[in-house]
């Protein structure tokens, strides 16, 4: 059943644009998964998402910020709350100057995660309304979770 | 001769009121402590006897902070506005037959008028501090003391317009020939005094001036050592007097049983009061700004109308 | 009058205030007692506990998982050590996922129970408080005994518990959950009719079922706008499937709602830990292989699991590369989430209901920050 529902997801995505949107579709651990990259995640693939009635995608649970060595990722997990089931969504972005589309304007509870994520990570958000630093200072230099920071134990006292 | 005798009088009524209000803060905490599976205060002296001496030290070893920004001469004087009026109420109240101070002729007038004067204390204090919480707190302070000023003044008219006197004194002396204590044919003006007075006194549940979850501690936040302890004695203070004005309207004041003397009645009958309110303060969570707003003008005020109306006719009727 | 010029003002609620349930702080615009606009601002506690499981093998993350939510310390160890196995795709011995559930459930009612006195504590009602700690006392005391620690159990290993129950321990705590159902409900008849208390929290607060699902909010607080969800029943997780125990939800939306929410909660807890103890299997309690804690290599991938926590779903993200590390570890943090909301739920009410409505969701600032 689930594998179904990744075929319909990836159909419905690549529909939109009429081209391969998707780069990958897979199951992870009996949830279906999407991989695409940034320049295709757009707010309207994410509406659709929410909107459909086949989907309906109305709850953003967990946004997840990934540095892997040569690119970063962020991670949607979706839930239906009318339909019951999941959904993962792969976004990859380069490293450099790392930029996702902003899930705010459609889920505000992409308000708080996506700016932990731009605080934490250093991946830019473009169309959050309020993307400041959310649990480091606001003068802090750099993005801890990256996995090319440096720790300065002197700086923090902790040498 | 006259002068030295008033003189006497007023600093033995102080004296015994500081004690006074040392054990009714040691008997607030035994009462809650016990109503809130817990010891209370047991480690100075036997039944933590001392307890309240000792913080009372403490706040007197305390530096006298002022903060910066605060408007000095306002902030100094208050916790004096705050406390002197709550004291001068002692001048005329009577405890005994022949234990009292000024007999005046206005008593009643006199306590209620010179009882509001505190809240001038408390809003001077939130004022002057230069505080956003203390002038929050002071805020709702004037507004609550407005709201149930009305109510306190109105209830206590019927048993004037039975008494047809002003004076404490005759007040007591009517209860004795008439064979009957107030809280009987006034007890509606009864509830209406208890609960505008809770509300006078800043007490659970209308505590609202000080509400320590949401204004951190109101007024008296920016407070330390011996004025915070002035504020203080200010609220026990008052508390004390408000009891002993209940006991002298509506339970017949030092009357009572031959067996024990007059003071002592008038004591337990205090006791009762305090007792009361240190009950609710352990019981009832904190009212509404608006709740208590509406009942104060909604249903105590007509509440004490009514008694009013319903005591002139009855006085009318019978003669 | 109505000409009269008057100026909003700047009110920072915290970081230290006793309402803020820690290290908190809201700036608020207020005009007079009525909020304008609130900011939460938080990060106070902010220990880096993602960057730090970066550093330590799979199993010695465990205690930091103790620090989020440490009001209810136990699902937490779980979730974590539930998404690790999930990678390794391990059977985890039923004893030990009975002794999982047990005391999880025990650690709901806890937090449930300092939840209710504070509660209460913040709108000025303080004796509850000390009611409620002494009956949270009696579960630490068996958690205690269990896990050898009050509040940071560290109890929940990759694979399974640490330890068994002790002796006649099992049979302690159904002495427990009998006492504890006796005494909620007195709290229940004591505190919920009080018309004070009521006229603070009937229609104050009120999120619609809309606003529930468009900020993420979960546990109570969506439950009591009538968003059924939770994770225990909408995917069982551990050994949930076997028991019978019914979610609580209700339509109203308001702080009175998640009051209700929350001691019904409690019940249905203890009926959990009832069929738990009755029906514990005996047998292993840790996977042969989660015995080595330093040869803990999860296979390469990532996974997202969920459990719920006393506040609402708690989530990890993990991403491993094969090595002993992890390559990521997320924690959707469901107070972190549930504290958004406060922008939206405070405008236009006055600092008076601030404290009641604040408190009612129910937030812990170790979790809040990470």
């Amino acid at each position: 059943m689930n594998e179904e529902l990744l075929d319909m997801i990836t159909n419905k995505i690549n529909q939109l644009t009429d081209e391969e949107t998707v780069t990958e579709a897979k199951m992870n651990f009996h949830k279906p998964m999407i991989i695409l990259p940034a320049d295709k995640w757009t707010l309207t693939a994410a509406k659709m998402l929410r909107d459909d009635e086949d989907l309906r995608f109305d709850f953003l649970t967990c946004i997840t910020g990934v540095d892997y060595e040569e690119h970063m990722e962020v991670v949607y997990n979706f839930y239906s709350t009318v339909h019951d089931h999941y959904l993962y969504v792969k976004v990859t972005t380069p490293r450099e100057e790392p930029s996702v589309q902003s899930l705010d304007p459609l889920f505000k509870s992409a308000d708080y995660m996506e700016r932990e994520i731009y605080d934490l990570l250093g991946i830019d958000f473009p169309g959050h309304w309020n993307l400041r630093r959310i649990m480091l200072d606001d003068d802090w230099e750099g993005h801890p979770l990256r996995k090319d920071y440096i720790t300065d134990k002197k700086a923090m006292g902790l040498d | 001769m006259d002068l030295l005798l008033w003189t006497a009088y007023a600093v033995i009524i102080l004296m015994l009121m500081l004690g006074g209000v040392t054990f009714a803060i040691l008997f607030e905490r035994k009462v809650i402590g016990a109503m809130q599976l817990r010891p209370g205060p047991n480690r100075h002296g036997p039944w933590g006897l001392f307890q309240t001496i000792a913080d009372v030290l403490k706040l007197l070893l305390k530096e006298d902070i002022i903060p910066a920004a605060a408007d000095k001469k306002i902030f100094l004087i208050a916790p004096v506005i705050a406390f002197a009026p709550a004291f001068a109420i002692y001048a005329a109240l009577a405890f005994d037959e022949n234990i009292y101070g000024a007999d005046l002729n206005i008593g009643i007038l006199y306590l209620l008028g010179v009882a509001s004067i505190t809240m001038l204390g408390v809003l001077m204090g939130g004022w002057s501090s230069n505080n956003k919480y203390s002038l929050l707190g002071s805020i709702r302070g004037v507004a609550q003391m407005v709201s149930y000023e009305l109510p306190l003044v109105l209830s206590v008219v019927g048993i004037v317009i039975l008494v047809g006197s002003l004076n404490m004194r005759e007040i007591v002396f009517f209860q004795e020939s008439a064979g009957i204590w107030f809280i009987i044919p006034q007890f509606l003006a009864f509830v209406v005094y208890i609960i505008s007075s809770i509300a006078e006194l800043n007490r659970a549940p209308f505590d609202l001036p000080e509400a320590e979850s949401e204004l951190v501690s109101g007024f008296h936040t920016e407070y330390s050592g011996f004025r915070f302890a002035f504020f203080m004695l200010a609220e026990y203070t008052y508390a004390i007097a408000i009891a002993a004005i209940a006991t002298m309207l509506f339970l017949g004041g030092w009357l009572g049983p031959a067996f024990l003397p007059g003071f002592v009645w008038f004591a337990l009958k205090m006791v009762l009061f305090m007792f009361l309110w240190f009950w609710l303060t352990a019981t009832l969570p904190r009212a509404r700004v608006g709740d208590l707003m509406n009942y104060s003008w909604k249903v105590l005020i007509p509440l004490a109308i009514l008694n009013i109306v319903a005591t002139a006719f009855i006085k009318v009727w019978m003669g | 009058m109505s000409d009269l010029k008057t100026e909003t003002m700047t009110l920072n609620m915290g970081p230290q205030h006793p309402s803020t349930h820690g290290v908190f702080r809201l700036q608020l615009e207020v005009d007079g007692e009525t909020i304008v606009r609130a900011t939460p601002v938080m990060g106070y506690l902010h220990r880096g506990s993602e960057k730090l499981a970066e550093g330590f093998l799979y199993s010695q993350f465990i205690p930091y998982t103790d620090r989020l939510d440490y009001m209810n310390a136990m699902t937490n160890n779980y979730v974590y050590c539930a998404a690790i196995e999930e990678l390794f795709d391990w059977e985890i011995p039923e004893r030990a996922e009975y002794l999982r559930v047990i005391t999880m459930e025990l650690n709901r009612v806890a937090s449930h129970l300092v939840w209710w006195g504070t509660y209460l504590l913040d709108i000025g009602a303080m004796s509850p408080f000390l009611y409620a700690f002494r009956d949270r006392e009696t579960i630490l005391d068996r958690l205690n005994e269990i896990s050898g620690a009050r509040m940071t159990f560290n109890y929940h290993r990759i694979g399974g518990v640490k330890w068994d129950a002790p002796e006649g321990w099992i049979e302690q705590v159904l002495e427990t959950v009998k006492e504890l159902r006796e005494n909620i409900q007195e709290f229940h008849t004591l505190v919920t009719g009080n018309e004070i208390f009521q006229s603070r929290t009937i229609g104050v607060g009120k999120l619609t079922k809309e606003q529930v699902i468009n900020w993420g909010l979960s546990g109570p607080i969506a439950r009591a706008s009538g968003v059924d969800i939770d994770v225990r029943k909408t995917e069982p997780y551990s050994v949930y499937d076997q028991f019978d125990f019914n979610v609580p939800t209700r339509e109203e939306g308001d702080v009175y709602a998640r009051y209700l929410v929350r001691i019904d909660e409690m019940f249905e807890s203890l009926k959990i830990v009832e069929q738990a103890c009755n029906n514990i299997p005996d047998g292993e309690i840790i996977h042969k292989k989660g015995k080595k804690l330093m040869m803990l290599k999860p296979p390469e991938g990532e996974v997202y699991t969920r459990a719920e926590a006393s506040k609402g779903e708690i989530g990890v993200y993990a991403v491993s590369n094969g090595k002993n590390k992890p390559h990521r570890i997320k924690l959707r943090r469901p107070s972190f989430v549930n504290v958004a909301i406060l922008q939206d739920l405070l405008e236009g009410d006055s600092i008076q209901n601030l404290v009641s409505i604040f408190g009612s969701l129910d937030v812990v600032l170790g979790e809040v920050d990470g």
